[in-house]
């Protein structure tokens, strides 16, 4: 068989404060995902990730870095400002969650609605977003996303490196495990 | 002049051509009453995307996320075109339903002769390659890349490439 070229995509911008995480700091493995919310296969790994922390507990880190595909999901972008600013109000995670549960409705009148739920400042929230406050981060997390190999949504990156291949619950799992057991 | 060890990185990389030789001229219809040649982008960087048909799911992703990506190449002066041997009826109605903005090229009659001329032609499949060719200014490819038919290869070795071409104008 020809030889190919092949590259490890390592993730460039290693997870820091700047990250909405979930889980201690320093637990064996970092999960890190680049996600868009109108993409019906983040919507997937959204609940297997569910499955995934409730099995790994404090062994996992998870944080989330968004990837919107714009020109073929126009709400993408506003769903990620959306969640900007509701972490700007300490509640990425709520409104993640909300997003990702909600994923056929994400218009404007939408993502009011889940700041009321959420009890957020919904003013501020409004102003955010109609200022696009949040865009450069947004676009920050996706060129991060491109420059690590990033080549569509979901991407998973485990402690730093790509995963390639499927992303179900038992393949995930296993190679959380892998990771784990060469960080111990 | 192709020195033995670029001659073996050929061979190895099934004969797509390599960083240092110059990109075969061509014209190609975009549609069917426009055409695109290289030679119409002298002085600008160009990222060639041979990829091998419009709709299946990889190049989907793939083109895609270079779409996404248009700002950054032009600010590196890079200019994007995709390539496949799907003809102009069939790019025009992906690129729609895609919301694509940058050209495809329809490598279409005779069938894949571009693709051939760049040594990203699978015969067996009668398919382009998913190759990659970023040329400089002067038309010489200064990076080349095949990635495995079903890996969408992704953005960051372009993005490395048209960085490195902006910062190290290549020795006359």
């Amino acid at each position: 068989m020809a030889q190919l070229q092949s590259r490890v995509a390592r993730l460039v911008v290693p997870v820091s404060e700047r990250d909405h995480t979930y889980g201690p700091a320093d637990a064996p493995v970092t999960l890190v995902e680049y996600g868009d919310y109108q993409c019906p296969y983040c919507g997937q790994a959204y609940g297997i990730l569910k499955t995934i922390q409730s099995r790994f507990g404090r062994r996992l880190r998870f944080a989330y870095r968004h990837f919107p595909l714009a020109e073929i999901h126009p709400l993408a972008v506003g769903a990620a400002e959306a969640a900007e600013a509701a972490a700007a109000q300490g509640r990425f995670w709520e409104m993640h969650d909300l997003l990702y549960e909600n994923q056929p409705v994400l218009g404007e009148s939408d993502l009011m609605r889940y700041a009321h739920q959420l009890e957020l400042d919904v003013a501020r929230f409004v102003n955010e977003l109609a200022r696009h406050t949040y865009e450069g981060r947004v676009r920050e997390d996706f060129m991060s996303g491109v420059r690590s190999g990033v080549n569509g949504t979901p991407t998973f990156f485990i402690n730093g490196i790509r995963h390639d291949g499927p992303w179900d619950v038992d393949t995930l799992t296993e190679a959380l495990m892998v990771a784990a057991q060469l960080h111990a | 002049m192709t020195t033995m060890h670029e001659g073996s990185a050929r061979e190895a990389h099934r004969g797509i051509l390599q960083a240092g030789t110059a990109g075969p001229a061509f014209t190609l219809n975009t549609t069917p009453d426009q055409t695109v040649s290289l030679e119409d982008f002298r002085g600008q960087n160009v990222i060639l995307a041979f990829y091998p048909a419009d709709w299946s799911p990889v190049c989907g992703d793939q083109v895609v996320l270079y779409n996404e990506l248009l700002r950054e190449f032009r600010r590196l002066n890079g200019a994007l075109l995709g390539i496949s041997v799907d003809g102009v009826w069939c790019h025009s109605a992906f690129a729609a339903a895609r919301h694509l903005h940058f050209p495809l090229l329809a490598d279409f009659e005779p069938k894949g002769a571009v693709a051939k001329l760049y040594g990203a032609y699978r015969t067996k499949d009668g398919v382009a390659e998913r190759a990659l060719f970023v040329l400089d200014g002067e038309g010489v490819i200064r990076w080349s890349y095949l990635s495995p038919i079903g890996v969408n290869p992704g953005a960051d070795g372009i993005l490395e490439a048209l960085e490195t071409i902006t910062k190290t104008p290549r020795a006359a």
